[in-house]
């Protein structure tokens, strides 16, 4: 079955994406996201330390660019001004790679998405020929905005960055991909692998996650887990769920030929 | 007399060795030859392409990034 994520034209084979921070270090890093069997990879753009061993290995040492897709991000960033001139710089630092994931932050306690600073950046960014999948609260009117100003992907939260908190309003969620034409794909709050099956089920294009991968007792194992939960609800979505009732009079065995 | 000339990268001051620089010279200097990185002066991308073109002036403020690990 041919069912890839298609992403600003671009086919993808995985549905999982994931993030590349906060693991023990780069082999770990390598050995999870070979077992996620994810295609796109979000990096952060950050200053170069100035003064460190210049022979000290990098990111891009242990995920060649030419093995996968790069989706530099906008983390840290609180203004549309600050996520902007981040991407121009990821831009320039991937030879004109255009695919990025913007996100613009509100709030240093809980990093929940500041929507007005989001549409602003997005703006902004489709203005400048970037091909933007955006963070955003699940706000369905929000989503549809960003829609509208030409995102290529929308990703409203599950719960917030890092929280681990699963799916807390999927009813929001499934009005978001209802009305979408552009891939909807859930970003930040996934904790497990039934997380990520019923962000699936309820018709997500694809989920996006780092801490529930890198912050596991045993992250590569995790990202196995995220990859077959990915795929199996993918499929229990495309299949379609019998539909559910209180109680049914129709036991799956025979109502004839029993004894006595 | 040969006047040093400051600069401002990722933040901190620096005294550059020479008062005429380009930025390809201060790539150099800062031993990041070969490494991926992008550099913003004063508010604009400077292209690889361009790096043993553009000048370097006092009180520039460049942004000197890398990609690293990030969700």
């Amino acid at each position: 079955m041919n069912d890839a994520l298609v992403i600003a034209g671009k086919s993808y084979q995985s549905r999982l994406l994931v993030g590349t921070g906060k693991y023990k270090d780069f082999q770990q890093t390598r050995a999870a996201i070979d077992a996620s069997g994810a295609d796109i990879v979000t990096v952060a753009i950050r200053r170069t330390n100035i003064g460190q061993n210049a022979d000290e290995p990098s990111l891009l040492d242990y995920l060649p660019p030419s093995e996968f897709t790069y989706l530099p991000n906008t983390a840290g960033c609180y203004s549309a001004e600050d996520a902007v001139r981040t991407l121009r710089l990821a831009r320039e630092l991937l030879d004109d790679h255009r695919l990025v994931k913007l996100e613009v932050l509100g709030d240093p306690n809980t990093l929940y998405p500041n929507v007005t600073e989001t549409l602003a950046a997005a703006k902004t960014l489709v203005k400048e020929g970037f091909e933007v999948m955006v963070y955003t609260s699940d706000d369905p009117i929000i989503a549809k905005q960003l829609e509208e100003i030409g995102c290529v992907a929308v990703m409203p939260l599950a719960s917030l960055i890092g929280s681990g908190m699963g799916i807390l309003n999927p009813w929001n969620l499934q009005i978001i991909i209802e009305s979408a034409k552009i891939p909807v794909l859930v970003d930040a709050g996934v904790g497990c692998a039934s997380d990520a099956a019923i962000a699936m089920e309820l018709g997500c294009a694809g989920v996006l996650m780092n801490t529930a991968i890198a912050a596991a007792r045993d992250p590569v194992m995790m990202a196995g887990a995220m990859k077959k939960a990915i795929e199996a609800g993918r499929e229990s979505f495309l299949a379609g769920r019998m539909a559910r009732k209180l109680y049914s009079a129709s036991p799956s065995s025979p109502t004839t030929g029993m004894i006595g | 007399m040969k006047s040093r000339m400051q600069i401002f990268v990722n933040g901190s001051a620096m005294q550059l060795p020479a008062d005429a620089m380009t930025v390809l010279a201060l790539v150099e200097h800062m031993q990041l030859t070969g490494k991926r990185i992008a550099i913003e002066r004063n508010g604009d991308i400077v292209p690889r392409s361009q790096f043993s073109d553009v000048q370097l002036q006092p009180d520039d403020t460049l942004e000197i990034v890398g990609a690293v690990g990030g969700g």
